[in-house]
């Protein structure tokens, strides 16, 4: 198996990917008008497919996508509804965003085949508001699909009905947590909702709703077109096909690199041309913010599902923010934080009021006020807050400082003896590589 | 929000003086909702099988209309959906992106989340303040750019980021940042780095309400840290796996190759994808 696997960014770099006519020349579209054939097996052959692909969510969770399409009640007599999340908003997250900029046929494509699969007729792709051009060809591709007739009634002449509006947010981080979405889509405060009921019972109005990621959706064509053992043939055991990568921070060359899952931070790295020169790798997110810090002790980690939470942590969305020696981890945990507390929807009291005092305690270590007990009094906070939220938010909310203090304690209390933080920030920004001294 | 002359003292205060002239420049009496407004309002609550599911898009035409979200623009969204003027007001306070304060012409957001900040954003967002003469979410003198600090845009393989009027601006250093403001300000044409040239804050708010602008086709596919792995892949001949059903053969050469090798009924499916047609 190659190292990289190119399939979901294979046509980003083709002139004007982002046009019909160019993800046509590639063979786009055949996969859809292959799954709305009734050869194919009609819907159902499509669950199974997705079934036997071994496909789970890419945003985060990485709940089997087949076995959740498999939820919606059919004798239900309600509409269904695809909803896709492209709400990408957790930090260091950043493969959706350029998928929709770059080939939006993928995700229109993967959504046509979706919504036929769960029988639904209305599909909706939430994306974030604050990415105005990938709105744009989201619009673009959408409107070019109708008048090419994939979109909109009788499909191709199959007698299938699909419409897709494009729905764009208007800010707020917790609307990428499933029920938070609908609520939104709906036009309200964005509040995640009790559950059960599961939006596959009732989600949007109350229907049976399918929510999933754009990436999850981006890869259902794929599988249509070449097959579920072909998605499985790469991966590990549990966790299979392809994922997009994305590096970020103080890495040589960083952006998405798209692998099998199961490759290893130490992997990438090399691929990505090492640290920046002269530096080391100091801590990570394995998938996002919301995912426990691993350090330069788990280089070899398999970013498997099973391999990063064996190693305590979770596979998320496979955001990997790498940072050197020269970057504080109280500093960059208290901005976590503080982006927790501030997206906080305030629904719990844990999580409001909890994220409000993890803040109040991590400013005062970091300015280096307080006392080695503060750190227990954190762990403390963190025990009271995580498990006992509404919603995942909060559980996402204490990873860093948990995981932080596990590793880097010493650099907290470095803080109270030297009254202060002992690191430069100047040293870890990119402009410090321009000559000034590290 | 009082429209009144603000006192000696706090005339003072640079901050709330800006913010008092901007009130009093797009004062509650201004509105610039017409018929045209309703119309297209209700033409966003028709988008959707239920007719609320219209009220963030909405929103964002009223920004569009109205440089923030006036009373009026709650009123109309309200009347629209036959729901209280309360229930929108509740919704609008939520969201980040509804601003109540006018926004310039230009809404620059300094990503400051921890990888940015880290990579230098919080060093460009000081350096933007102290040339601006504002603090967060502050409008300069001139009406012509709010800044305000940001979090994690999605764009963090390309740090330190800014957004204008949500376009990307990647990265970003003190001095382009400068750079991007003045030139913003002197109403130089600037480009996104991944988009079409910059429009204002208003005109970008009515394509978040749906309504395209045709400007789809401007800018790259992708950037180039998008492309970074697409390109080592490519120099050392990686790919994915050839298809199911096409064996031990050679690798297929294109994409078209592939899709179609990957098809287990291969002429059949030819046949019924033309019938299809
Ligand atoms: C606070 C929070 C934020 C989330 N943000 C996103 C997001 O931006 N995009 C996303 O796809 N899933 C996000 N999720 C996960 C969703 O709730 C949901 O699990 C996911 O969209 C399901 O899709 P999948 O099964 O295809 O992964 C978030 C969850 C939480 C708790
Ligand atoms: S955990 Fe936080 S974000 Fe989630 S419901 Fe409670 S207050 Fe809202
Ligand atoms: S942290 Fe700035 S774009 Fe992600």
């Amino acid at each position: 198996m190659d190292m990289l696997t190119p399939v979901l960014t294979d046509n980003w770099g083709q002139d004007r990917a982002w046009t019909l006519a160019a993800y046509e020349k590639q063979g786009g579209y055949a996969a859809m008008k292959k799954a709305l054939t009734p050869e194919y097996g009609g819907p159902d052959a499509i669950i199974q497919a997705v079934k036997d692909s071994g496909l789970r969510g890419r945003g985060g969770a990485g709940f089997p996508t087949g076995m959740k399409w498999g939820f919606i009640p059919q004798d239900n007599p309600k509409p269904k509804y695809l909803v896709v999340n492209a709400d990408e908003s957790e930090p260091g997250t950043c493969k959706d965003i350029p998928l929709m900029m770059a080939s939006p046929h993928t995700l229109v494509e993967g959504v046509i085949i979706s919504s036929f699969a769960i029988r639904a007729n209305h599909a909706f792709i939430y994306v974030r508001g604050e990415v105005l051009h990938v709105i744009r060809r989201l619009q673009h591709a959408v409107q070019e699909a109708y008048l090419a007739g994939h979109l909109g009634k009788d499909i191709n002449g199959t007698g299938y009905d699909l419409d897709i509006v494009v729905h764009a947010g208007a800010g707020a981080y917790i609307c990428g947590e499933e029920t938070a979405l609908l609520e939104g889509l709906e036009g309200r405060r964005g509040q995640p909702r009790l559950r059960p009921p599961f939006p596959a019972v009732a989600g949007l109005y109350a229907s049976p709703t399918v929510i999933n990621n754009t990436e999850s959706i981006a890869s259902v064509p794929s599988i249509i077109a070449n097959g579920a053992d072909w998605f499985a043939s790469m991966g590990t055991e549990k966790s299979k096909g392809f994922g997009i990568f994305s590096l970020s921070g103080h890495i040589t060359k960083p952006g998405q690199y798209e692998a099998p899952l199961g490759i290893t931070l130490r992997e990438l790295v090399d691929l990505a041309g090492g640290m920046r020169a002269g530096h080391q790798l100091k801590f990570w997110t394995p998938g996002g913010s919301s995912t426990p810090l691993l350090t330069d002790e788990h280089l070899d980690v398999p970013l498997d599902f099973e391999g990063v939470a064996a190693a305590g942590s979770m596979l998320g969305t496979r955001a990997l923010q790498l940072f050197d020696e020269t970057t504080c981890v109280v500093r960059a945990v208290l901005r976590w934080t503080e982006f927790y507390k501030h997206e906080s929807c305030g629904k719990c009291t844990p999580c409001r009021e909890g994220t409000w005092w993890l803040v109040q305690t991590l400013a005062r270590l970091e300015k280096g006020e307080g006392s080695e007990a503060d750190l227990d009094l954190l762990l403390d906070q963190c025990d009271n807050i995580l498990g006992r939220s509404f919603c995942a938010l909060a559980d996402g909310a204490v990873s860093p400082i948990s995981s932080s203090i596990k590793y880097f304690r010493d650099e907290y209390l470095a803080h109270l003896r030297h009254g202060g933080c002992p690191l430069d920030p100047a040293a870890s920004t990119v402009f410090a590589s321009h000559g000034a001294p590290a | 929000m009082s429209p009144t002359e603000p006192s000696e003292a706090r005339a003072s205060d640079r901050g709330l003086k800006s913010e008092m002239t901007q009130i009093r420049r797009f004062s509650e009496n201004d509105t610039q909702i017409t018929p045209e407004t309703y119309a297209e309002l209700e033409a966003i609550a028709a988008r959707y099988p239920e007719p609320r599911s219209g009220l963030l898009p909405m929103l964002h035409l009223v920004q569009s209309v109205e440089g923030r979200v006036t009373s009026e623009g709650i009123e109309a969204c309200a009347k629209v959906l036959g729901i209280s003027a309360a229930d929108v007001s509740g919704v609008a306070t939520f969201y980040t992106m509804y601003k109540r304060k006018p926004v310039g012409d230009y809404l620059v957001g300094v990503c400051t989340n921890t990888l940015c900040a880290v990579m230098g954003g919080d060093v460009i967002f000081d350096r933007l303040k102290e040339h601006l003469d504002v603090g967060n979410d502050e409008t300069s003198e001139d009406g012509a750019i709010t800044l305000e600090h940001i979090e994690c845009n999605a764009a963090c393989d390309y740090a330190p980021v800014m957004m204008v009027n949500w376009e990307f601006m990647d990265n970003q250093t003190p001095e382009s940042a400068v750079q991007v403001v003045d030139a913003l300000r002197a109403g130089e044409a600037v480009h996104s780095t991944r988009g079409p040239k910059l429009c204002t804050w208003k005109q970008a708010e009515r394509v978040l309400a749906g309504f395209n602008d045709g400007l789809a086709n401007e800018g790259p596919a992708a950037g180039p840290a998008s492309l970074v792995g697409l390109e080592i892949a490519r120099e050392r001949g990686w790919k994915a796996p050839t298809s199911d059903s096409s064996g031990p053969t050679e690798e297929p050469g294109t994409k078209i190759e592939a899709v179609e090798e990957a098809d287990t009924s291969r002429a059949e499916s030819e046949t019924l994808s033309k019938e299809v047609k």
